[in-house]
């Protein structure tokens, strides 16, 4: 029950067929609530996250804009987006959105990762990458519907948030959640965090945001990092979040389909050459006594040969 | 715990790893091992301290490795928030978050450093040289330019050629320390960040409500209905302190307003947002004032018994064309004779609780405020008609009883001209509204540095003493005469008029000041003391250094090359220096104002003949001590690891130059020895006093048994002081600063509390100690009636029990008088109420507000139709008007801020908050940069009269084009963090474009508003 | 030996280029195949952690293109289809089934290791450029996410496809007996090179002094 559960319910790259520890029950997960309507964008929660996490990106530049660093990158596991907006009635809004992973239930990074462990999921719903077991080939990054992961060119290691899931294991919220000055960022169990979220949303709507909502989407299954939008209704406004984020049917091809395909196309091979070679058997040659060679070819035999030898 | 798991299973699986082939594919076993990172604080040293930047004063934990046994030496490796902290709730902002990197800075200094004249390097020195020499060359200076008296023949005893900064980034601890030292040799120009800063709020708020201070506390920010947000940027500027504004709105349904420059971070979260043209927020407010008197919302219950509306004023008090009764131009000052109240036969002030007479304040006031139209407001501000009047409405709405505004505030309307008559007229709003001394109300300054509260209250201003008492003047030749000045005479019968008691706080200073060389005889030691003849704010010193006229200079945790206006003419004062002493644990751009760092500072460092000691302090995490947040709430903190190399905490640097300062005067004598022989510096080790020491004495002990009225002892001799009540003016008590009096007593370090129980309207005096007597919420008993009735029952939070005043916070009032008494509740003032008419001595600018252009200014006749376009007792030096600009050449409005990543010039030398703001920018609305080109990213070149800057344009819709006075207008945002020291990319000094020019009132410098003209490069 | 009866079928350079491309393709293909199928993870371990598989992947992989198309340079001639192969074709049947006799008029490759040949070197060539798309160290920044994707769908299928003609190829060399030792040694004997290549034979062997061909090979 414990949401700070390190059991791991899904693993990268392993086999359906020898399924993992299941026996405990592990109801409860866990949430990051992010209303983006409370987030002043003051990246306290960026500072925090490499703090905990003893990252330190480079010193970069400024790009005219207030994002910075100016993306997400294996030493900044989480950036505010700064997006400014008019509406029809010309009523300028800051949509500040802190980017990251989102954790979803159906983690596209996941899915794609070839190396066995080196992405878990745990029962209480974080999606971790193990660094150790990480090849860094980037598919996570090919997978992810919302373009979290980063390798890093020190080590070619995939990085993304953990959900600081070193302190969740022992009872603590993540370090961004608990530095938000504003509140912004809440977590908790995600049924919590639902009814968190709906009473942020009825609030938002009473005071005229129609558009709130939470974004929880469907189509990763739901994430464990959640969003509640004053546009709920356009969650491209928030610096290109997905509006209907899920694995892109490329990934599940090349992950779904065509592995099965492949191992068919292994076994057809090798069984239609087995099935071949016992039916047919070797070819061989029936090794006569030389030919006699015609005089005449004999003659320039020098030429030809010269001839043969740069064409064979 | 996991780690034997860990291990074992890694090792086994790679035993297992070869067999896994075995397995043919399926997952190795090892893998059901993986786990997450370790946690890393497992048994690490906690310790508890107090985030060291902005005067929210978040709770911190400092972890370090090695767990305190005597073999570790710890190191500070992980800082995160107390959860335990009733304000920060575990919160930090990306400042506080950072910490670890500012503690472990690559800036920090290890060892002292000294500059010779002329030399283009610094050289490593010991401290055992650089204090001999320091100690050396005071002395020398002081001997030769000591004035023991002035040329009426008046002893003086001050030394002006040598001048300090105090900082407002130590603990009191060493605030204290600072004072004794500086005013011990003489010295007047002694200063600290709150010149710079929050001046003008002081000089507002005391003349209005009594005392300068945030007049409630963070919390008590959920319980308002309306937040305006003004002059300030709290999202930014007070992250943590900003939590209590989303709670207000979370849990109250509280509407937020800002009304600023620029679109900011605060405004993001706001309900509504306004812009305004930077420098005329005085007519913003004033439209107020006469939108809630002409629409007649205001509390008038309130107002008539809390205020001085009914207070008749004197016939000859006048204004006209933007000019009070008794001005003089020559002076540039008023003669304030008419500026007071009919007085009757006793000499008490004539009132009229009718409201009837047109002399009334409120009549006054009507008439003053009824020139502010919407449509001049419009005119001046820029602001659109209709949004200053959804401001009006909304702060109208609240005049009810029973529905309260809070208003937040800081440097937006500070750093004018005009600052100080801006905030009065914001307090003027709040009396109006009854929304002084409730919960969710009230005038909320937000205070600057982490201890900028406490320097202002230990008195490190130039003509102060602590606890709000003032330095005595030339003419205070004697003690009487000084105490006659500054005790206020009953303005009513009855009231409580607290600084009548002036006299205690007064001797109580000088027995610590002196010790047992303060007696009666020699007045306390009053001669002592130096006597001022004028002003030796910063802005006047640096003037003075400019003309060469001072000697040297201590900058301890003070970067004025950076901070103060017109850089390039502060690094040429600073160049006529003989000696500059920089206290710092980091390497500033001041200690280093001489090195030639291309464009950002262009120098010869060959001529410039300063000698230069840069001397390493200690930070925060490395001692104990105190610090006072902006609530006036004074929280102690604890060393969590020692200096890093060499360096020293600022007690110790402080008590070894005065240590052998005074060993200079005690083996050759000197100039006017006594004051700096008899400072009282009875420390265990003089060199090197300990916080609790210097804590207590600033608290204060009793030098006799104490006696009540009914000779019943109730302090014995000895004793630490359990408030102010019990001191006395015949020597018997000895406090440093008496509103600290209570913070350590003899039931121990009060400020180290850590109850957080809320006891009601999220108060929790257990938590910490409060200055005064541990109060909350100040000026509470405004918030009944006069027949001691709540205004809003909700909002109750002291009451009658019929004997006493008590209740969830401290009541502001004397505790047995009951209601119906008669007592006002602003009982600072000898009126006992709230100052709508500020008369008297109190402003030198006029006892109403009225609204002046700022010094640049784009406006050049004024939509009132006066003559007078800007403040007329504003102070101007000759030499800075050819450096002032007109909008001709700089037609743009620029202003000054911060953001929320980097705090002032500190910050940058934190990695992990250089890299979220790595580079210098400047913020251009998107019709400017159109109109000249400019596209997001560009580099771009602001310029005004005294310089120019180049920094990356981030072009926004968040800085609209105004209509001011009909035209166009357009705003340019400079931040100011960046220099040519620290972890960030290199920049420009941003206060190379500001003008030197103060408030009227308090001398703080006008950042806020001047012209600029902007080129693409 | 007595080498009379042998005649130079692959020459050192082209042997060289084969087999140095084999290994380097080998430890590719394992290594591929270790993150396609994750229960051949194993694969991985080639080349000393998996790390390292991953690293090396692309370079080998780059060898195993260069060195592709240097046999294209070099084997391209004799892989172009000509009308005799549709002769071939019609004898497929026969050819599995190891019925010799009829006078097919195979060259020095047959259509089938024609059609290996072209698969082969276009499989190569998609590997190459959606390989350098999808590789992180370098090249995948420059393209987005999208199209990333179709690169890593297309980079597996054009591997496995090769692997699995390579497979094919591999077997045909064992099946064939003879032609493998030809592609080590270099020769064949006559009456293998009759037997499945009798044009070529007739046409460039048969003419042949075989004492000067070794010199030559
Ligand atoms: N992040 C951060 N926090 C800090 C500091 C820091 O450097 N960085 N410094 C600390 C210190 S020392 C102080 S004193 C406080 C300062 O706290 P604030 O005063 O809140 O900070 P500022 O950014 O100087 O200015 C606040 C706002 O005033 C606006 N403004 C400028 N001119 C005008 C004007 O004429 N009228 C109005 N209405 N608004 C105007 C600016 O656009 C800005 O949004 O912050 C403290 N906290
Ligand atoms: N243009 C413009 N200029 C401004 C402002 C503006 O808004 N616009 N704001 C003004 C305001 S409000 C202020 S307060 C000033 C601030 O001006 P400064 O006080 O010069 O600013 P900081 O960069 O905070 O410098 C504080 C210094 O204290 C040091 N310090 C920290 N802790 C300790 C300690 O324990 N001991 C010692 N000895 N030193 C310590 C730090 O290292 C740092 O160098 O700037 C003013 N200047
Ligand atoms: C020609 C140059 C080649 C390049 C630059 C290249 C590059 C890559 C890269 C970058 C990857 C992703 C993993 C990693 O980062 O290493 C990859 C995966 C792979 N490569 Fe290659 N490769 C090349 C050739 C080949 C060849 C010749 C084969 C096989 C015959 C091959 C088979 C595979 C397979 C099977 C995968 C795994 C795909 C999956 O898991 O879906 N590659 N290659
Ligand atoms: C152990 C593995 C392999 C064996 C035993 C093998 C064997 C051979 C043999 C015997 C030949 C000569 C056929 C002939 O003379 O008719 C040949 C040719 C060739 N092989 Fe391989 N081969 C192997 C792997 C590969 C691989 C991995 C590739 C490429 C991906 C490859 C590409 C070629 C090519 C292009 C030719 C020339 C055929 C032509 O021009 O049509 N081989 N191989
Ligand atoms: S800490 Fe909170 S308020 Fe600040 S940027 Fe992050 S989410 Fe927004
Ligand atoms: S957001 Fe991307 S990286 Fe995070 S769990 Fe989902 S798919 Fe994986
Ligand atoms: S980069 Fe690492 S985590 Fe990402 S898919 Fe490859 S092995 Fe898995
Ligand atoms: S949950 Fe942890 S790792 Fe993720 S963004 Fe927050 S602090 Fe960083
Ligand atoms: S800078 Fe201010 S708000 Fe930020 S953590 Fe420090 S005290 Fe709190
Ligand atoms: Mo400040």
């Amino acid at each position: 029950m414990g949401m700070q559960s390190q059991d791991i319910i899904r693993r990268s790259a392993t086999n359906g067929l020898t399924p993992l520890p299941q026996a405990r029950s592990h109801e409860q997960e866990v949430a990051k609530l992010i209303d983006v309507s409370l987030c002043t964008g003051c990246k306290g929660c960026q500072v925090a996250c490499s703090e905990w996490n003893d990252l330190r990106d480079d010193v970069g530049h400024n790009v005219g804009v207030y994002d910075n660093p100016a993306n997400l990158s294996p030493e900044t596991w989480t950036v505010i987006r700064f997006d400014e907006y008019e509406d029809e009635t010309g009523k300028l809004e800051w949509l500040l959105r802190k980017e990251g992973c989102m954790h979803c239930a159906e983690p596209g990074c996941l899915k794609a990762c070839p190396s066995p462990g080196a992405i878990l999921q745990f029962a209480n719903g974080i999606v971790d990458f193990q660094s150790e077991q990480c090849i860094g080939c980037g598919y996570c990054i090919a997978g992810c519907p919302f373009d979290v992961p980063r390798i890093s060119s020190k080590d070619n290691r995939a990085y993304k948030c953990t959900l600081c899931a070193d302190r969740v294991a022992v009872g603590q919220e993540p370090a961004c959640v608990k530095t938000c000055p504003t509140g912004a960022i809440s977590f908790g169990s995600k049924a919590e965090m639902k009814d968190l979220a709906s009473s942020r949303i009825e609030e938002l709507k009473g005071r005229g945001h129609d558009g709130a909502g939470l974004y929880d989407p469907p189509g990763v299954g739901g994430t464990h990092v959640m969003y509640v939008l004053t546009h709920a209704d356009q969650p491209s406004l928030y610096h290109r979040l997905p509006d209907n984020p899920h694995i892109s049917p490329v990934v599940r091809g090349w992950k779904e389909w065509l592995k099965p395909v492949g191992a068919l196309g292994f076994i057809a091979t090798l069984a239609g050459a087995f099935v071949h070679y016992m039916g047919v058997g070797a070819n061989t040659t029936e090794e006569e006594p030389p030919v006699d060679l015609p005089a005449k070819k004999l003659e320039n035999a020098d030429q030809d040969s010269a001839q043969n030898g740069r064409d064979a | 715990m996991a780690l034997g798991r860990r291990e074992f299973l890694k090792n086994a699986g790679t035993c297992v790893g070869g067999a896994s082939a075995i397995a043919l594919g399926f997952a190795p076993p090892q893998a059901f091992a993986q786990e997450t990172r370790q946690y890393k604080l497992l048994r690490a040293k906690e310790t508890r301290n107090n985030c060291t930047y902005c005067s929210v004063g978040c709770g911190l934990l400092m972890y370090s490795l090695g767990d305190g046994a005597k073999n570790a030496k710890p190191s500070i490796f992980h800082i995160e928030g107390d959860p335990d902290h009733p304000v920060s709730r575990g919160s930090l902002c990306p400042k506080g978050a950072g910490l670890v990197d500012f503690i472990h800075s690559e800036g920090r200094l290890h060892y002292p450093s000294y500059r010779a004249p002329g030399s283009k390097e610094w050289q490593r020195i010991s401290w055992e040289e650089a204090t001999d020499r320091i100690a050396r060359l005071l002395k020398d200076d002081r001997d030769k330019n000591f004035i023991e008296k002035n040329e009426k023949g008046e002893t003086v005893n001050r030394w002006l050629t040598t001048g300090m900064l105090a900082s407002s980034a130590a603990s009191n601890e060493t605030g204290l320390l600072d004072f004794k030292f500086a005013r011990s040799m003489g010295i007047l120009a002694l200063d600290c960040q709150a010149r710079l800063c929050h001046g003008p709020t002081v000089s507002a708020l005391a003349p209005t409500l009594g005392r300068g201070a945030m007049t409630n506390n963070w919390v008590d920010i959920k319980n308002a209905n309306v937040v305006l947000i003004m002059g300030g940027n709290p999202a930014e500027a007070h992250p943590v302190g900003f939590k209590w504004v989303m709670e207000a709105k979370i849990r109250n349904g509280a509407k937020v307003m800002v009304v600023d420059p620029r679109f900011n971070r605060s405004a993001a979260v706001a309900d509504f947002y306004a812009p305004i043209r930077a420098g005329s927020d005085g007519a913003f407010l004033l439209g107020v004032i006469n939108y809630l008197l002409t629409h007649d919302q205001i509390q008038h219950e309130y107002v008539k018994s809390y205020t001085n509306a009914p207070f008749v004023v004197r016939e000859d008090f006048s204004f006209h064309d933007g000019l009070f009764s008794g001005y003089d131009p020559d002076k540039r000052s008023y003669d304030k004779t008419s500026w007071a109240y009919e007085r009757d036969a006793q000499g008490y002030a004539v009132v009229d609780p009718t409201l009837q007479n047109p002399r009334c304040v409120i009549n006054l006031l009507r008439q003053h405020a009824a020139r502010y139209t919407p449509e001049v407001v419009a005119q001046i501000t820029g602001t659109p008609e209709k949004d200053f009047l959804h401001v009006c409405e909304t702060l109208a709405a609240t005049s009810v009883p029973h529905l309260t505004s809070t208003i937040l505030f800081a440097l937006g309307w500070t750093h004018h001209t005009n600052g100080t008559q801006i905030i009065r007229t914001a307090a003027m709003i709040q009396l109006l509204l009854g929304n002084v001394g409730m919960a969710g109300g009230g005038l909320n300054a937000l205070r600057g540095h982490s201890n900028i509260q406490g320097y202002t209250d230990l008195g490190l201003l130039s003509l102060r003493l602590p606890g709000y008492m003032n330095l005595p003047k030339d003419s205070q030749q004697t003690l009487d005469s000084y105490m006659q000045a500054v005790v206020p005479p009953a303005d009513e019968p009855e009231q409580v008029n607290y600084w009548h008691n002036t006299p205690k706080f007064f001797v109580s200073l000088m027995k610590t000041l002196w010790g047992e060389h303060a007696t009666p005889a020699n007045s306390w030691g009053y001669d002592w003391l130096p006597k001022w003849d004028r002003s030796y704010d910063m802005l006047a010193y640096f003037e003075m250094m400019y003309q060469g006229k001072v000697n040297g200079y201590i900058a301890q945790g003070f970067n004025p090359l950076a901070a103060m206006p017109d850089k390039n003419r502060m690094r040429d004062a600073l160049s006529k220096l003989r000696f500059l002493i920089t206290m710092d644990p980091l390497d500033t751009e001041t200690s280093n104002f001489w090195q030639n760092e291309g464009t950002y500072n262009d120098v010869k460092p060959e001529d410039i003949q300063t000698e230069v000691f840069r001397l390493p302090a200690s930070c925060f995490a490395e001692e104990n001590g105190s610090i006072v947040n902006s609530a006036r709430w004074l929280q102690w903190h604890f060393e969590g690891a020692s200096p890093p190399g060499e360096a020293w905490n600022d007690g110790h640097i402080i008590g070894t130059i005065f240590t052998k300062l005074r060993a200079l005067y005690a083996k050759e004598g000197g100039i006017c020895p006594d004051p700096v022989l008899n400072m009282q510096w009875n420390y265990k080790e003089p060199e090197d006093p300990t916080p609790e020491e210097v804590a207590k004495e600033a608290n204060g002990y009793a030098l006799a048994d104490i006696t009540d009225d009914k000779g019943n002892i109730v302090v014995r001799r000895g004793e630490l002081l359990p408030d102010f009540s019990v001191m006395k003016d015949d020597g018997s008590t000895a406090s440093y600063c008496w509103i600290f009096a209570g913070s350590w007593t003899e039931a121990g370090n009060q400020m180290a509390r850590r109850d957080n129980t809320d006891t009601g309207l999220g108060a929790t005096p257990g938590w910490a100690w409060a200055w005064p007597a541990n109060r909350r919420i100040l000026y509470n008993r405004a918030s009944l009636d006069v027949q001691g009735r709540p205004w809003d029952p909700k909002r109750q939070i002291i009451a009658w029990d019929g004997h006493h005043w008590s209740g969830a916070d401290v009541p502001d009032y004397p505790v047995t008088s009951p209601p119906n008494s008669g007592i006002g509740p602003f009982i600072m003032h000898s009126e006992g109420v709230g100052l709508l008419f500020a008369g008297g001595d109190k402003l030198v600018d006029g006892p109403f507000p009225e609204h002046y252009e700022p010094t640049e200014t784009p406006v050049v006749a004024s939509a009132l139709g006066k003559t007078t376009l800007r403040n007329p007792a504003a102070r101007f030096f000759a030499d800075e008007k050819p450096r002032m600009g007109g909008p001709e050449q700089y037609p743009y409005v620029a202003t000054t801020y911060s953001i929320t990543e980097l705090f002032r010039h500190w910050t940058k030398h934190s990695r992990l908050n250089a890299i979220m703001q790595p580079e210098q920018f400047v913020e251009i609305g998107d019709k400017l940069a159109d109109k000249l080109g400019i596209h997001a990213g560009d580099m771009v070149r602001v310029s005004s009269h005294r310089g120019y800057i180049e920094a990356k344009a981030v072009v926004t819709k968040r800085l609209k084009r105004l209509n001011v006075m009909g035209k166009d207008l357009d705003q340019v945002g400079v931040p100011c963090h960046w220099g040519f020291k620290g972890a960030t990319r290199k920049g420009y000094l941003a206060n190379t474009l500001t003008p030197a020019i103060g408030d009227a009132n308090s001398q703080t410098p006008e950042f806020k508003a001047f012209l600029v003209n902007v080129e693409k490069v | 030996m007595d080498n009379s009866n042998l005649v130079l079928r692959t020459k050192l350079i082209d042997r060289m280029f084969h087999w140095s491309m084999v290994s380097c393709f080998t430890l590719v293909a394992l290594s591929g195949l270790s993150w396609f199928f994750p229960s051949l993870n194993w694969l991985g371990y080639v080349l000393g952690p998996p790390q390292l598989a991953r690293v090396l992947h692309p370079f080998l992989g780059i060898a195993v293109f260069g060195l592709l198309m240097c046999m294209f340079v070099r084997f391209v001639h004799h892989n172009l289809f000509v009308r005799t192969d549709l002769i071939w074709f019609k004898h497929i049947i026969d050819v599995l089934l190891n019925k010799h006799g009829q006078k097919l008029q195979i060259g020095k490759y047959n259509a089938g290791q024609k059609i290996l040949f072209w698969g082969i070197m276009s499989l190569i060539s998609l590997l190459f450029v959606s390989g350098l798309m999808i590789w992180r160290a370098y090249f995948a920044v420059f393209f987005p996410i999208t199209v990333l994707r179709l690169a890593l769908l297309a980079h597996s299928v054009a591997g496995l496809a090769l692997i699995l003609l390579v497979i094919g190829h591999i077997y045909m060399g064992l099946w064939v007996r003879g032609s493998i030792g030809g592609m080590i040694s270099g020769y064949v004997s006559r009456t293998w090179a009759r037997q499945h290549h009798d044009r070529w034979y007739e046409e460039e062997v048969a003419p042949t002094n075989p004492l000067h061909s070794k010199r030559s090979g």
